[in-house]
């Protein structure tokens, strides 16, 4: 079995986010660059088909040569090789066209995603990979098991969970609960070393069409300053909230 | 032409957010001129409750195939249908794996998590949720169509009652890609996405036994419960529950925080919340600074109290 891995590279979940004087662009200056987090799930889950099922498991980036290390990143944690496609990422339709091709070349059975990156949040790829490719969907991912040509997902939905049997090939955007936390795992030394002589192949972009432009940024506004109330007067809490906020 | 908008239904009942993508619609079509038709697949609720937040017209899609969802399938069936320029989803789980897939279909530009009307509809240009909650996107459609997704919360519900029409659409949507199994929901839960009012807690609570309170406290509010990150590691709470950064993104009318330290990937979730009521015995804890009221105090002590103030103040 064939598997690729979307992943996208986003700063650490610790970052301030700043934009450019102009708000034109996101400030890259001093971020740490990081796996999308939802995707090293999708990429755990991978490493796991691999122990299990003897899968080869492929990452694929959509990005400039500043995405290598997190990539390395990736194949210290254990995937087989990888695949940089040497282009910013733009929009969610340029980015998917790529994967979708890669996919494509690749022939690969099931394809792995995040459900969404954390820096742009679109949510998009993966279901356009899917349509692209015309293969089916599953999104919100927090279960996956492999059976030959068949796959059986668990998909999260609002107030509860379904459990879904997919022909592969198929797209499938994984979220927290598709693997447990304490199996992330953190590369070791051999695995640094060895992602030092996996195959990094870097192609060409097929296609430079965007859909979408990021017109401008804003930061978030600040809150006001917080009002305390003393935890023996929770009256005058209820009244705040009640008569000032008007929330209850 | 029309402004098109799918208004989901789980089980045939709509969902607020199809009230919230029905009114985000009207607010469009205000803007360009148009009607608002809105798609449902098959509903069993009235179409008048469409009407009322300005559907001009409803397509009830009949399709027994599509009795069990398949973000492919449906993709397809609203397509069959939506023959605008603009296609308004809620970012739902359901409505948010559709739209993609359309985009690809009609060759549209998608613009997801909207959180405001369009500040213009030609070319499309609407302000964005990004950076998981630390900034907002301006977002300009490139091609001649557009899908966008609203934000769960973010628009709100309002009502603008049109004289609506129904018309039913039979359809037979091939779906051989998946098959549902097993599908487990608990009815007459609050969804956290959706509700006014979310309490949440975290590690200060000590421990799955002590969530009996947050409950009891939510009840009162009929708020739904959420919980950071380490509480459905450990696992005291479902993966469901959990809000911030990675997790949930949530945008609810008041937000209390028990026992959290407001980490700022857990404030990335949360900070678009109307009111932020922090509930902490660290006075230092960051959270404080986030937040427009708080208690500095012992969490077991407070929230039984203020259970019954506001048991109190509802009699
Ligand atoms: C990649 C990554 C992603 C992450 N994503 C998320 C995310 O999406 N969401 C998220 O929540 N976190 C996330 N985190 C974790 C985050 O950094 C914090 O560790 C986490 O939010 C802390 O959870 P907490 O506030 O429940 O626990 P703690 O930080 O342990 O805080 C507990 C708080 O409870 C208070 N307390 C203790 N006893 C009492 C009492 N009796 N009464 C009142 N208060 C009390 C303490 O003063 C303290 O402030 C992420 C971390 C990483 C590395
Ligand atoms: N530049 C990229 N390269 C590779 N995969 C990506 C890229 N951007 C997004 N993805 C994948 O698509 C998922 C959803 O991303 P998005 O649609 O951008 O929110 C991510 O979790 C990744 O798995």
């Amino acid at each position: 079995m064939k598997i690729l891995v979307c992943i996208s590279s986003v700063p650490d979940t610790t970052s301030k986010i700043n934009f450019t004087a102009d708000k034109s662009a996101f400030d890259k200056n001093g971020i740490q660059w990081v796996i999308n987090p939802l995707d090293e799930f999708a990429l755990t889950k991978a490493i796991k088909l691999q122990e299990s099922q003897g899968a080869t498991v492929t990452v694929v980036n959509v990005g400039d040569a500043g995405t290598e290390a997190v990539i390395r990143k990736a194949l210290a944690i254990g995937a087989n090789d990888a695949v940089r496609v040497n282009a910013e990422a733009k929009d969610s339709f340029s980015v998917a066209k790529e994967i979708a091709k890669v996919a494509q070349d690749g022939g690969y059975d099931l394809i792995l995603t995040g459900k969404e990156s954390i820096d742009y949040n679109g949510g998009a790829v993966p279901g356009m990979v899917a349509q692209l490719l015309n293969y089916a969907f599953v999104n919100a991912s927090v279960g996956l098991e492999v059976n030959g040509s068949e796959a059986t997902a668990v998909r999260e939905i609002e107030g509860g969970k379904e459990t879904i049997s997919v022909k592969l090939p198929a797209v499938v955007a994984g979220q927290k609960g598709l693997v447990d936390e304490k199996d992330l795992i953190i590369p070791n030394m051999r695995g640094i070393m060895s992602a030092r002589t996996k195959a990094l192949n870097v192609v060409e972009p097929s296609n430079s069409e965007v859909k979408v432009e990021a017109v401008s940024f804003d930061s978030v506004a600040p809150r006001a300053a917080v009002k305390l109330v003393s935890a023996d007067n929770l009256d005058e809490l209820v009244r705040l909230l009640h008569e000032e906020a008007k929330v209850i | 032409m029309a402004v098109f908008v799918y208004a989901e239904n789980i089980n045939g009942v709509y969902k607020k957010a199809a009230f919230e993508a029905v009114s985000y619609a009207k607010a469009i079509a205000g803007k360009t001129g148009d009607s608002v038709t809105a798609i449902s697949i098959n509903p069993t609720d009235s179409s008048d409750l469409l009407y009322k937040y300005g559907a001009d017209k409803v397509v009830n899609v009949k399709d027994a195939g599509l009795k069990n969802f398949s973000s492919k399938a449906y993709a397809e069936a609203v397509g069959q249908i939506a023959d605008g320029n603009i296609i308004v989803f809620p970012h739902t789980t359901d409505a948010s794996s559709i739209a993609p897939m359309l985009a690809i279909q009609k060759n549209y530009s998608l613009i997801t998590n909207a959180i405001d009307v369009p500040e213009s509809t030609s070319p499309f240009q609407v302000k964005r949720r990004a950076f998981s909650g630390k900034g907002f996107m301006h977002a300009k459609a490139d091609a001649a169509g557009v899908i966008v997704t609203v934000s769960q919360n973010a628009f709100g519900v309002k009502e603008n009652a049109a004289s609506g029409s129904e018309e039913v659409k039979e359809l037979s949507i091939a779906n051989e890609d998946t098959k549902v199994i097993n599908h487990e929901q608990s009815s007459g839960k609050l969804d956290l996405k959706e509700a006014e009012i979310v309490v949440s807690a975290g590690r200060g609570l000590k421990g799955p036994e002590n969530w009996g309170m947050i409950e009891d406290l939510a009840n009162v509010l009929g708020a739904a419960t959420a919980c950071s990150k380490p509480v459905s590691d450990i696992g005291w709470r479902g993966h469901n529950e959990h809000v911030g950064q990675t997790g949930k993104a949530i945008s609810p009318n008041l937000y209390v925080a028990v026992g959290i330290s407001g980490a700022i990937q857990h404030l990335a979730g949360v900070n678009s919340s109307k009111t932020i009521v922090v509930i902490n015995n660290d006075p230092e804890a960051p959270f404080f600074k986030s937040a427009d009221y708080g208690v500095v105090g012992d969490a077991f002590q407070i929230i039984p109290a203020l259970t019954e103030k506001i048991k109190a103040l509802k009699a």
